[in-house]
Parts: C-alpha cells; structure tokens; sequence
C-alpha cells in the first residue's frame, strides 16, 4: 500500500501537453493508464503490500520497536494477571455454591454435607482464597486452565473449539463492514454536505442507536420466517447461518466505521497539499485515489483492528440470538451453569485475543507508516 | 448554566431534543395515569392476543398488556440508566480528579487499574461480572460501573493536569487555599461542563448495554417491566407472538436515538470549545 506523504506530485497541465509529473528525486512522465485510478490502485496495493513485506525481511525490525514490543508483552502479561484475580475474586464472592451446583445442576437434588465437603477438599475449594488463587496461577502458567465440568474437557480445550466460530464470524462481519464503509464513507465525505450524505449519515445514526439483539431478531424474524430465505436454527457454520448474524454485527459495525471513514477523508481533504493539487489542475478523481485515500488509510487501520477486537468480545449476545456456538454463546452458557473454571478462561482468553491484535494492528501501524518507519533506523 | 438557557432559547435542536426527552421523563413519571392495565397482573384468559384496540401492543404469555407494560418499563429503563450514569459519572470523575490532582501513588494506583479495564473488550467482562454476582438490575449496574468508569477518571484526570498549571489555581495554592477548596472552587467547574457532556452522550449507550444484559437474563428479573427482559421473555414465542419482541425493542431504540441527539445537541449547546 503506498502510505507516502512526502511524495508531492507537480503537475503542469496544458490541454494536450503530456501530464509532467515530478516527484522529489527523479522525473518521470504518467502515461494516462497510471493515472486511470480504480484499476491502477488495486495492483498498486499489492505491490506496495509486497513491497512493505520485503522491507521487514530485507531490514529487519526497526531498534526502536524490540523494547517496545517487549514493554507491550509485559503489559499484556500484568493485565491477564490483573484480570485472573478480579475473576477469581468475584467467583469468591457469588452467592450459591458452586460444588452443590457441580453435582445437582439446577435442580433441587438434597445432597449430603459429606459429600459436598469432600468434593470441595478434593477441588482445593476449602482453602484460604489467596492460595487457591496461587495454586490456579501455577497451574494457568503451566498451560492448564483447569477442568469443565459442564463440557466435559479440559477448559483450553474447549477454548480453542469455541474460538473457530467466533473468529470465523468476526471475519465475516468484518468483511461485510468493510465492502458497506467504505464506498459509503468515501463517498459521502466526497459529497460533503449533499442529499447523499445527509442520507447515510441519518441511517448510521439509526445503525448505532439499535440494540444489536433486537435487530438480530428483527432480520431473523423477516429473513427467516416469513420469507424463509435463511434457516432460523444456527448450530452449524455453513454459509447460509452464518449470513444473518454477520449481517447483524456487521451493520451496527458499519454505522460506526461509515462515519470514522467519513471523518478520517474529510480530514485529509482538508489539508494544504490537496488545495495544492487542486491548484495545480489535477484531477478531482487523481487526488482521491493517489493522495487523500492512501494517507486516510492510516488512521482506518487502526479503528478497523479496534472493531475487530471489540467484535471477540461484543458478539455474545448476538451469539445467543442466532445460536452460534462460539466464544460468547460458551460464555453465557458456562455463566448461566456456574462453571466458574470455564468463565474465567473465556475472559482470559478473549482478552489475550483482543490484546494480540491491537499489538499486530500497532505493528503494521509502524510497518506501513513512512514517517515511522524512518524514525525506526 | 447560563450556555444551557442560552442554548434553549436559540438552538432549534436542543429545544425538540429536550422537549422530547421531557416526554419520555413525563411518560416514566405518569405511567399509571396513561397505562390502561396493570402491568403486572395475569389474566391467563387473554394471553397472546395480538394487537388490537384493546390491547394496542398486544398481550404476552400471561395475557399481560403490553402497552402498559412499555410504558411502565420507561421507568424501569430510565430510572436505571440515570442511577447508572450518575454513579459512574461520580466514582469516574472523583477517582480521575484525585488521581490527577494529588497525583503520586493514588495517581498510579487509579491510572494502572484503568490501564488494565482499558485494554480488554468491557462487554465481556460485564457479562461475567453480572453473571458470577447473580442475575439483578443492581449486579447489572455494578458491572458496567466497573467497566465503564475508567473512561471518565482518564478524561478528567487529564483535563485536571491541564488546570493545574492554569494560573489561577497556582495563585489560589499561594494564597493558602487548601486542596478541598480548590479542587471545589476552582478545578470542578473548569471540567464539569465536558464530563457532564460525555455522560449525557453515554446515556444511549448504557440504556443499550443494561437492556443487552437484561436480554441475556443477567439484569432485570421477571416479572420487572423491563424493555430488554421483555425482548427476552418474547424471543420465546417469536414465531406466534412476534409483536412481543416488536414493541419493546422499538421502545429501546427510540429512547436511545432521543438520547443520542440530546447527547450531541447538548455538545453543541455546551462545548466551549464550539464557541470560538
């Protein structure tokens, strides 16, 4: 992806006078196929990507990153720490007992107080909170997150079967954010102040103030009973359950990210080189696709990565709507059954996730942005 | 203050906005004056009608109305989302002042403990909060509380640190003024106007949120007349009895696109930073 600012462009336009195109250190001229926008950027991205790509293999890793980077792993290492004590305290601090609940479930079965204390010496429930925190850790560190009574499996395990369906749905939502944002985006920022961006701007206010649920219900109540276009139960991943709740997150998503792209070219068309290229009589389309998007794209990566992450966490209930066995469906589930080991997995586990991918969309940040490249070496 | 009178007598949208909001605070408050049935009672005779003149939203599975169960949730709703945005409101914004002001070890306590709620998606945890305390409004609120305050303590710590080196508060310091006073006098009406902002546009949000956690059966309790239980109670019966999950989510939704606009035209109307 071609990320360069300082690549300022002069052009000298006569009507039939070739377009002289001069950049910093050399000249050359732009045949009109370079500046026919649409079909250009694409092979441009990807051999800008390319180019990105061999830049890290050929330099390596700018200096300045390695002590960030491990800064950054250390901090994600004191939140998961962070975050496994508040769990294991608030299981502390629930009402009911979670060895009655272990082996009665809901029901009302009378149980023996022998048997529930035995039960309870034997999970090393009967100690004092602090060392049964310290005996998790020890065991969390060594790669076991304990036993789920509700699943059957060991937590990690049932960590890694949930995460697919989640992932799986997150990409797809993502993708659909992506092909609505940002067409819309541009080109209401493009038209600023016009009936076409009056008209999105009034519909992604309506996309953020409805409760994702609600509409999961809506569009599973129109799409799939009365028109019948999609099934109603999910439970498995095939392509035709998994378009109804990838819609529904994907619309909310698109409402927030339609207006963050709105802002973020709006901001770039407002800058002094884009008066500049005006001025210098190039052509509306030329300044969009060459100028204003590449440098727009900067700040779109890192809210895309930021949705992405809220997206692991945030789809829970749209999860239980649809059925979808994923990451948030496990977590109310496992709530709702009190198996408290499994709880603080999910928790764990999505914010390790949600951490991992702010720390990738920093990286990429750095990778793809001229100026920090440069500042790297 | 006076920027909100100003902003009533001459900004168009702050006057429908609040005119709107009053509404929906007057429906809340007048609820059984406007309700035609009580919305709790059972009369198992009527269950599942669908909307009519006599029950214009319909009646649920106890042949509740649910039309006067709407309005009575407007009170559960609004109560709820104005007790929840004034705690963390105050527990956000006198942890972020504190942190800010006296800086030192509360300032880092405070900070890295937010660092922390930051850096994790909140929704989760708010559900496992709710969850482990045990299904009710309250266990609801506290959890977003936890979720959501750091938000409020950054903002204000960070407009705090900016006061702080304003002259004024230094010559209030050199006259002897002691911290209480200036922190009341001199720093809470320099960041009040954009902390009470921010949680006018959070209102929209937190109603959303609650109602989700209600919507998973982690907030409100049966038989509580509350807009998100409600879309719980009727996703049950969405095939026969689809105006059960109609009618309360749209409730939901107008509320929160009143609040919303509220949210930014009281920004227009107080931000002075719009002025200049």
């Amino acid at each position: 992806m071609r990320l360069c600012t300082g690549r300022v462009a002069i052009v000298h336009m006569n009507a039939d006078a070739p377009i002289f195109v001069q950049k910093r250190e050399s000249a050359h001229f732009l045949s009109q196929d370079e500046l026919a926008p649409p079909a250009a950027t694409f092979t441009q991205i990807i051999a800008e990507s390319v180019a990105a790509a061999r830049f890290f293999f050929e330099r390596g890793w700018p200096k300045v990153s390695w002590k960030r980077l491990v800064r950054r792993l250390i901090q994600i290492a004191l939140v998961l720490l962070g975050i496994s004590f508040i769990t294991f305290a608030l299981v502390m601090l629930s009402p009911g007992d979670p060895v009655r609940q272990m082996i009665a479930g809901n029901e009302d079965i009378i149980v023996s107080q022998q048997e529930l204390d035995a039960l309870r010496a034997e999970l090393g429930l009967d100690k004092p909170f602090i060392f049964q925190y310290f005996g998790w850790l020890g065991r969390a560190l060594r790669g076991n997150l304990g036993f789920s009574y509700t699943v059957k499996a060991p937590v990690i395990e049932q960590l890694m079967i949930s995460l697919v369906p989640t992932l799986y749905l997150s990409l797809a939502a993502t993708v659909f954010m992506l092909a609505v944002s940002l067409p819309l985006g541009v080109y209401s920022a493009v038209k600023q102040n016009s009936l076409f961006d009056w008209f999105t701007s009034s519909i992604t206010f309506m996309g953020i103030s409805i409760p994702n649920f609600w509409m999961g219900l809506m569009l599973l109540w129109t799409f799939g009973l009365k028109l019948k276009w999609l099934p109603i139960v999910g439970g498995s991943m095939s392509f035709r359950n998994i378009i109804m709740p990838a819609l529904t997150l994907g619309i909310v998503m698109a409402s927030k990210y339609t207006r963050q792209v709105r802002a973020a070219v709006l901001e770039e068309l407002h800058q002094d080189y884009v008066t500049g290229a005006r001025a210098r009589g190039m052509t509306e389309r030329y300044i969009l696709w060459k100028e204003v998007l590449p440098n727009a794209m900067l700040p779109l990566i890192t809210l895309l990565g930021l949705s992405f992450g809220s997206l692991l966490g945030g789809s829970a209930v749209v999860e239980i709507v649809f059925s979808w066995p994923g990451l948030g469906y496990l977590a109310v589930e496992s709530i709702i059954y009190r198996d408290f080991q499994l709880v603080q997995g999910i928790v764990l586990w999505i914010a390790l996730m949600y951490m991992v991918i702010n720390l990738a969309v920093d990286i990429s940040y750095t990778a793809l942005d001229p100026r920090l490249r440069k500042a790297g070496h | 203050m006076e920027n909100l009178w100003n902003g009533l007598k001459h900004n168009r949208a702050f006057q429908v906005m609040s005119l709107l909001v009053l509404l929906l605070v007057l429906v809340a408050v007048f609820a059984p004056e406007l309700t035609p049935y009580n919305p709790l009672r059972a009369r198992m005779r009527d269950a599942f009608q669908a909307p009519s003149a006599a029950h214009w939203f319909g009646t649920d599975k106890l042949g509740r109305d649910c039309f006067s169960r709407i309005l009575y949730g407007a009170r559960y709703s609004l109560t709820s989302v104005l007790v929840l945005v004034t705690v963390i409101f105050i527990v956000g914004t006198s942890l972020g002042v504190v942190a800010g002001y006296f800086g030192g070890f509360a300032d880092t306590v405070i900070m890295r403990t937010s660092d922390m709620m930051i850096s994790f998606p909140g929704m989760i945890l708010a559900i496992a909060v709710a969850g482990i305390l045990g299904g009710s409004l309250v266990n609801a609120m506290i959890a977003l509380t936890i979720v959501t305050w750091t938000k409020y303590a950054r903002l204000a710590r960070s407009m705090v640190l900016k006061i702080k080196k304003r002259d004024f508060v230094e010559a209030a310091i050199v006259c002897g003024g002691r911290p209480l006073h200036i922190l009341i006098s001199h720093i809470l009406p320099n960041i009040l106007p954009l902390m009470v902002i921010t949680a006018a546009s959070d209102i929209g949000a937190m109603m959303m949120e609650l109602a989700g956690l209600s919507f998973l059966g982690f907030g409100s309790q049966p038989p509580a007349p509350e807009w998100g239980l409600m879309l719980n109670e009727g996703r049950q019966q969405f095939q026969s009895a689809p105006w059960l999950m109609a009618f309360p989510g749209l409730a939901i939704f107008i509320t929160v696109v009143i609040f919303n606009r509220w949210g930014d035209a009281l920004r227009d109307v107080l931000d002075p930073r719009q002025e200049s």
